[in-house]
């Protein structure tokens, strides 16, 4: 699905990654972890295509494409998705208006007509029942006025919409407490499947419980220095990163 | 150059309201010589720093009596008629019977034009007419007090809640014409209305100067909204100035879209507990200049007042926000929230802000946030990120921006309206009305 090769960004001078080197092959579920600065977050909006990052060396190839040469919205479009660490607020857009944009965004790119309104709002009401959301959020600004785990609630209800090839969930858990968490990790796997592929980006273990990688990777210091099985992020809860950093120095 | 209106003035003075009716000539009388005196607003007014009205001077506009009226495109002015109201037309400044709308109008409501209110209820029009405009003040109430030719009149009795909005629909016909209306909305204890003023007109130059003076008794609520559409070439002095009796309530919304040169003044004093809510969207395009001046008196303790103003500034667009916020000394316990936010789309735009706070109590909560910015990358990047192209997502953001305004609106067909002209008046690629 990608294959992320030799990764190296600078914001402004400052190297931030270092040499990442990441396959994620479609169906499986990958979890990064590391220390505040490790470079995560660059990770996540290197592979959106968020402004402010140079990439000086290395590749991302997605679904056989040069991912960094495509717009943001085209990478969109071509099904990558990224459930934000903080959410924007958009004041006087409702979350419907902006879920039904997007969606007619992805049709039209693939061909396909405008959806039918009545099959979508049928399509939504399903979906945001699953995330035990209140249908009143549709009709709200978005993430206006709403709670940290709604705001991530909500991002996840976009993907269950959009259903895209390539999640990345950049700390999607931070700030939940379990309940919600329960509920996010309910709507997350239920995204899971053969063809679709996750970079879950986490601080805290907690969240492994409910979602179970194939995979995790330590990032520290701007590359991967540990990768392996859930375990491993048991391992890393109990030894803390120090323990990885002083393994690869 | 204050003379050349008293001189066009002086051939209309037998044609302007209430002309047989000594108290008011008495009322004009101190108005044309305050007038005189001091003339329009220079920007070495304080409240005026920011907007030159000079092309008043330099410029001479026309009034015209009632039988002068120019030519009115029926179609067109039905277009701008909201369903679901009553209406009052008022074309170059003199009430139209035959365009307005008004049968079957609650025997507890009195609408109609000042000319017909100064003939059927004098003694009533007199006890509010300029008991809440400062003629001593700089700007153009002493100037409308002086001349104005017509206006309309509004009384609710106590406990009465106008079963419909009324629409005051203010049409200038030709150019180079001056209209200068004045008008009273008097709402007795316990009362409820909700007024719209449009203003619209040719596509040429002209002037209107309009001044609506608001009594809300205790306890009663009144919600004015104003739809400014003049032409983008005219120039638009209005102003609403209020007294607030206890327990009152007042909501104003400014739309203010149109004219070249555009100064809306809303002021207001609270008596204990009343409540004032503010509003206001301007947008601005080529060189239209748009102030909001704004002033709450809080004279007495628990009152509370709201004001969020949002303009959106293109090209070599200005807009002015200034908040003015009085606390006396007596006024404790007073809950005071004032904001303005400006989008500025262009370069050359520009937005200035002045809040203004000046409070003698001890014991109050004000608070003020004042923003200029651009459009917010990060928004821009999170609708890219859900595959919105960067031109549909700076359209959806801009548009955004400004229904947030749009959306506070209760009443159907006005929303509707103001939303048309919101999205005709900006970038709309992409934005699907349908849906909002």
């Amino acid at each position: 699905m990608i294959s992320i090769k030799n990764l190296h960004v600078s914001v402004g001078d400052k190297p931030i990654l270092k040499g990442v080197n990441l396959e994620i092959p479609a169906g499986e579920v990958h979890a990064i972890m590391g220390p505040n600065g490790a470079g995560k977050s660059t990770l996540s909006h290197v592979l959106s295509g968020k402004e402010g990052y140079t990439v000086t060396e290395g590749s991302v190839t997605y679904k056989g494409q040069d991912l960094l040469a495509l717009e943001p919205e085209m990478r969109a479009r071509e099904g990558v998705f990224l459930a934000f660490q903080y959410p924007v607020e958009i004041p006087g857009v409702s979350n419907i208006y902006l879920l039904k944009a997007a969606l007619n965004a992805m049709r039209k790119h693939h061909g396909k007509d405008e959806v039918d309104a009545l099959d979508f709002l049928t399509m939504v009401k399903g979906k945001i029942k699953a995330l035990e959301m209140d249908e009143k959020f549709l009709y709200r600004a978005v993430n206006e006025g709403f709670s940290g785990g709604e705001k991530k609630r909500n991002e996840i209800l976009q993907a269950a919409i959009l259903e895209p090839s390539f999640c990345i969930l950049d700390e999607t858990d931070s700030g939940l407490d379990i309940d919600a968490l329960k509920v996010v990790s309910k709507g997350v796997n239920a995204l899971r499947d053969e063809a679709r592929s996750f970079l879950m980006i986490t601080h805290y273990q907690r969240l492994l419980d409910y979602i179970t990688p194939d995979v995790v990777h330590v990032l520290a210091d701007g590359k991967i220095v540990k990768s392996g099985g859930p375990e491993l992020a048991l391992e890393l809860e109990a030894k803390g990163y120090h323990w990885v950093e002083e393994q690869v120095a | 150059m204050t003379t050349q209106y008293s001189e066009a003035y002086a051939k209309l003075e037998n044609s302007l309201a209430g002309s047989s009716l000594s108290w008011l000539s008495e009322l004009r009388t101190q108005a044309k010589e305050q007038f005189l005196e001091r003339g329009f607003p220079r920007l070495s007014d304080e409240e005026w720093r920011y907007s030159n009205v000079s092309v008043l001077d330099k410029k001479a506009f026309s009034p015209v009596s009632d039988s002068e009226l120019g030519h009115i495109d029926i179609a067109d002015l039905d277009s701008y008629k909201l369903a679901d109201c009553w209406t009052l037309v008022l074309v170059d400044g003199h009430y139209s019977a035959s365009l307005s709308d008004l049968d079957g109008i609650a025997d507890a409501v009195i609408v109609s034009s000042m000319v017909d209110a100064l003939k059927n209820h004098p003694e009533k029009v007199k006890s509010y007419l300029g008991q809440a405009v400062d003629l001593k003040e700089a700007g153009f109430k002493a100037f409308n007090q002086a001349w104005f030719s017509d206006g309309v009149f509004v009384s609710v009795a106590a406990n009465t809640v106008l079963d419909k909005p009324l629409q005051v629909l203010h049409v200038v016909t030709s150019a180079e014409v001056l209209a200068n209306t004045h008008h009273v909305i008097a709402l007795g204890t316990g009362a409820e209305a909700t007024v719209i003023e449009t203003f619209i007109g040719c596509a040429e130059r002209y002037a209107t100067v309009s001044v609506t003076e608001v009594f809300v008794e205790k306890n009663a609520g009144l919600s004015l909204y104003k739809t400014q559409l003049e032409s983008d070439k005219a120039v638009h002095l209005g102003g609403v100035y209020v007294k607030q009796a206890r327990d009152s309530r007042f909501k104003h919304t400014n739309f203010a879209f149109g004219s070249l040169l555009a100064r809306t003044d809303v002021h207001t004093d609270l008596s204990q507990a009343s409540e004032c809510d503010l509003n206001g969207l301007y947008l601005g395009v080529k060189r239209q200049h748009i102030d909001n001046h704004t002033r709450i008196t809080h004279v007495e303790p628990y009152a509370i007042s709201k004001e969020l103003y949002k303009g959106v500034l293109n090209d070599k667009a200005r807009g002015v926000f200034q908040g003015r916020v009085i606390v006396a000394e007596q006024a404790q316990k007073t809950d005071s929230d004032m904001h303005n936010h400006n989008l500025l789309l262009s370069d050359n735009a520009e937005a200035d802000t002045k809040p203004q706070l000046e409070i003698y109590a001890d014991d109050v909560k004000c608070a003020h946030g004042i923003t200029v910015g651009q459009l917010d990358d990060k928004s821009i990047f999170a609708l890219q990120s859900r595959g919105i192209d960067e031109e549909t997502a700076r359209n959806m953001l801009t548009f955004a921006f400004a229904n947030e305004m749009v959306n506070k609106i209760k009443f159907k067909p006005l929303h509707e309206q103001i939303l048309t002209q919101v999205l005709e008046r900006f970038p709309q690629a992409g934005i699907d009305k349908a849906w909002l």
